[in-house]
């Protein structure tokens, strides 16, 4: 019996195909988030054209692109009748009985809906961002970014900033000898090989402990005071380098071990069979392979190391950072150290796509389909 | 005098015995086929002759030359015993010419130019001088394990190790594998190799060794080992193969 029942249901799910829920309640919804959403970004713009007026630093090119983010802003209102038009299809094909055709527009609009809402999610943001910086009389726009301030200590922020570029520059070529040389002493086979073996972990262990800031400091100040030759007379940036050369040194020499480890013990074996020694099968075997996997990590490390030359301010190195906080504590604005920042995060992308566009390439030209 | 004797050698894995005090020769042109059940010890005995694994009792002779033990040269030995892997084992950073020529420019010296020469007549030889500069991802399973015997066979080697290199291969790209081999066999090529493939073994081998618990069970030319084994488990072992129609 009970079988019988439900042999009966599943006979009425068949013969009823589920209609599609309605979707107009939502595009009315999305139409009224475009709407508002416009409305509040007129009203930004005309707050900051406002602000501008008063302070008289109004110009034509700020107002046209007021003018153009505004305009911008009803594109958001596309998605929104779009949805309202499927809506409005969905029904038609619904009173049409045409089910399939209520289910595509049905679905139709609740995308075309939560495009509306993506979007205006994001418009929200960069409003509140553009409220946050005109807030309480300016007072954010006026202490981090103070367009004339910015545009005076331009020049001089950027020649300090040459020096972070050549302490990075110089560290990072080091970086890649040293810590090959650290990885392959951790690297080193058999018992005679343990007391570099041990050195190398102790090394690294201690490195990458030591926070960058203080390994900076102790050489910075301590190396000189050691009043040692040559070492007494290098000047500040070189200390620079060689402290960052360590620090960045043992995470590098970490990326390095990793990436030789992760080459299967096959390709050292058929490398050997064939009479290569240690060295050979490391050198045209396993090393060229395990660089190209660990380009990423090492970019990674690359682009922290070319951060951290802004710690090189503590030992009194004029770098952009310093020759920033110099011009800031002159004029009690931040605007300077802004600009640092803002060349320090120009420099990492192009970097980012590059390594990006050599992976591409290089998978293109060694792997299948390509 | 052999051109390879193994005597007695014993290869442990930790507390696990795989090879116990096993016994082989190969004469010069001879070729050597080892079979038996997975996990008998043949891929680990290659290994031991090419000096990939270090044995713990025992000694292997080539041309009656000691290699096993402290102070061989390891790298001059494998300079005359090459080995093909069943996973292939190529290089895949380099293209197709760069792996063949890798060896003979880095360990033997020879110029570049000379060298990549040679390895384009032996890629002729295998039908595959269009692929010289093609990377090993590009290729089929097959093409890539001719292009692996080929970088064996730049070495010159004096005896080549194959271990079941047609076991990582579709069932087509087998026989243009075994082909190479049979030629080389032709030619006098000294070989030694671990197979599956029965049939194969019957129609090269000049001696089949029967391979169980680390020892040589029973060995002799083909037709005995395939027509009339004498021992149980060479029975038992040909049975199951005949039953899983491999011969």
């Amino acid at each position: 019996m009970a079988v019988g029942i439900q042999e009966g249901a599943r006979d009425q799910r068949w013969r009823a195909p589920s209609l599609p829920r309605d979707p107009t309640a939502l595009s009315a919804v999305a139409l009224v988030v475009a709407v508002i959403i416009v409305a509040a970004t007129w009203w930004v713009a005309a707050t900051i054209r406002a602000i501008m007026a008063e302070e008289q630093v109004s110009s034509t090119l700020v107002d046209g692109a007021l003018l153009v983010c505004s305009i911008a802003s009803l594109l958001l209102l596309l998605p929104a009748f779009a949805g309202l038009r499927s809506s409005r299809r969905a029904w038609t094909a619904r009173f049409a009985s045409d089910i399939v055709a209520a289910r595509v527009e049905s679905a139709a609009a609740r995308t075309w809906c939560w495009f509306t809402f993506g979007y205006a999610a994001t418009v929200v943001i960069i409003l509140l961002i553009a409220l946050f910086i005109i807030a309480n009389d300016v007072a954010v726009g006026r202490t981090f970014f103070y367009l004339p301030l910015m545009r005076d200590s331009f020049w001089l922020v950027l020649r300090a900033f040459w020096v972070n570029v050549y302490i990075a520059i110089i560290s990072e070529v080091l970086v890649l000898v040293w810590g090959l040389v650290v990885a392959m002493a951790r690297l080193l086979p058999g018992r005679p090989g343990q007391p570099i073996r041990m050195m190398a972990t102790a090394y690294t262990d201690i490195f990458r402990g030591l926070p960058a800031i203080i390994t900076l400091y102790l050489v910075g100040f301590g190396l000189p005071l050691t009043g040692m030759p040559i070492v007494r007379d290098l000047p500040l940036p070189a200390l620079a380098i060689i402290a960052l050369t360590l620090t960045y040194g043992a995470y590098v020499a970490e990326v390095y071990r990793s990436g030789i480890e992760s080459i299967h013990w096959s390709q050292t074996a058929a490398a050997r069979s064939l009479g290569l020694s240690f060295l050979q099968s490391l050198r045209f075997v396993v090393v060229p392979q395990a660089v190209r996997r660990i380009v990423p990590p090492l970019l990674n490390d690359f682009i922290g190391l070319q951060k951290d030359t802004a710690l090189v301010a503590i030992i009194g190195v004029i770098d952009a950072f310093n020759q920033a906080k110099i011009i800031a504590s002159n004029h009690f604005n931040l605007s300077p150290v802004t600009t640092v920042g803002v060349l320090f995060v120009l420099v990492t992308i192009p970097q980012a796509r590059f390594v990006d566009r050599l992976l591409e390439r290089e998978k293109r030209r060694t792997q299948a389909g390509g | 005098m052999a051109l390879l004797e193994i005597n007695q050698i014993s290869k442990r894995f930790g507390p696990h015995e795989v090879l116990k005090g096993l016994n082989l020769s190969v004469e010069e042109h001879q070729v050597v086929c080892l079979i038996g059940p997975s996990g008998c010890g043949k891929s680990t005995l290659l290994r031991c002759i090419n000096g990939l694994e270090e044995i713990q009792a025992g000694e292997i002779r080539l041309h009656g030359d000691r290699v096993t033990g402290p102070g061989v040269d390891l790298n001059a030995l494998r300079r005359d015993v090459g080995i093909v892997f069943q996973s292939f084992n190529l290089f895949p950073h380099m293209s197709v010419i760069e792996n063949v020529t890798l060896a003979p420019i880095r360990v033997l010296g020879v110029p570049r130019a000379e060298a990549e020469g040679k390895a384009m007549v032996l890629l002729k030889r295998i039908g595959l001088e269009q692929k010289a500069r093609d990377y090993p991802d590009r290729l089929s399973g097959g093409q890539q394990q001719r292009v692996a015997i080929t970088r064996a066979l730049a070495m010159e080697p004096m005896l080549l190790l194959l271990d079941e290199i047609t076991s990582a291969l579709d069932p087509e790209l087998v026989s243009e594998v075994l082909n190479i081999v049979r030629e080389l066999a032709k030619e006098g090529m000294t070989m030694l190799l671990a197979t599956h493939e029965m049939g194969f073994a019957r129609e090269v081998a000049s001696k089949v060794c029967f391979l169980y618990a680390g020892v040589v069970h029973e060995e002799g030319p083909p037709e005995q080992i395939f027509g009339a084994p004498r021992d149980d488990r060479t029975r038992a072992f040909l049975r199951r193969i005949i039953e899983a129609g491999r011969l």
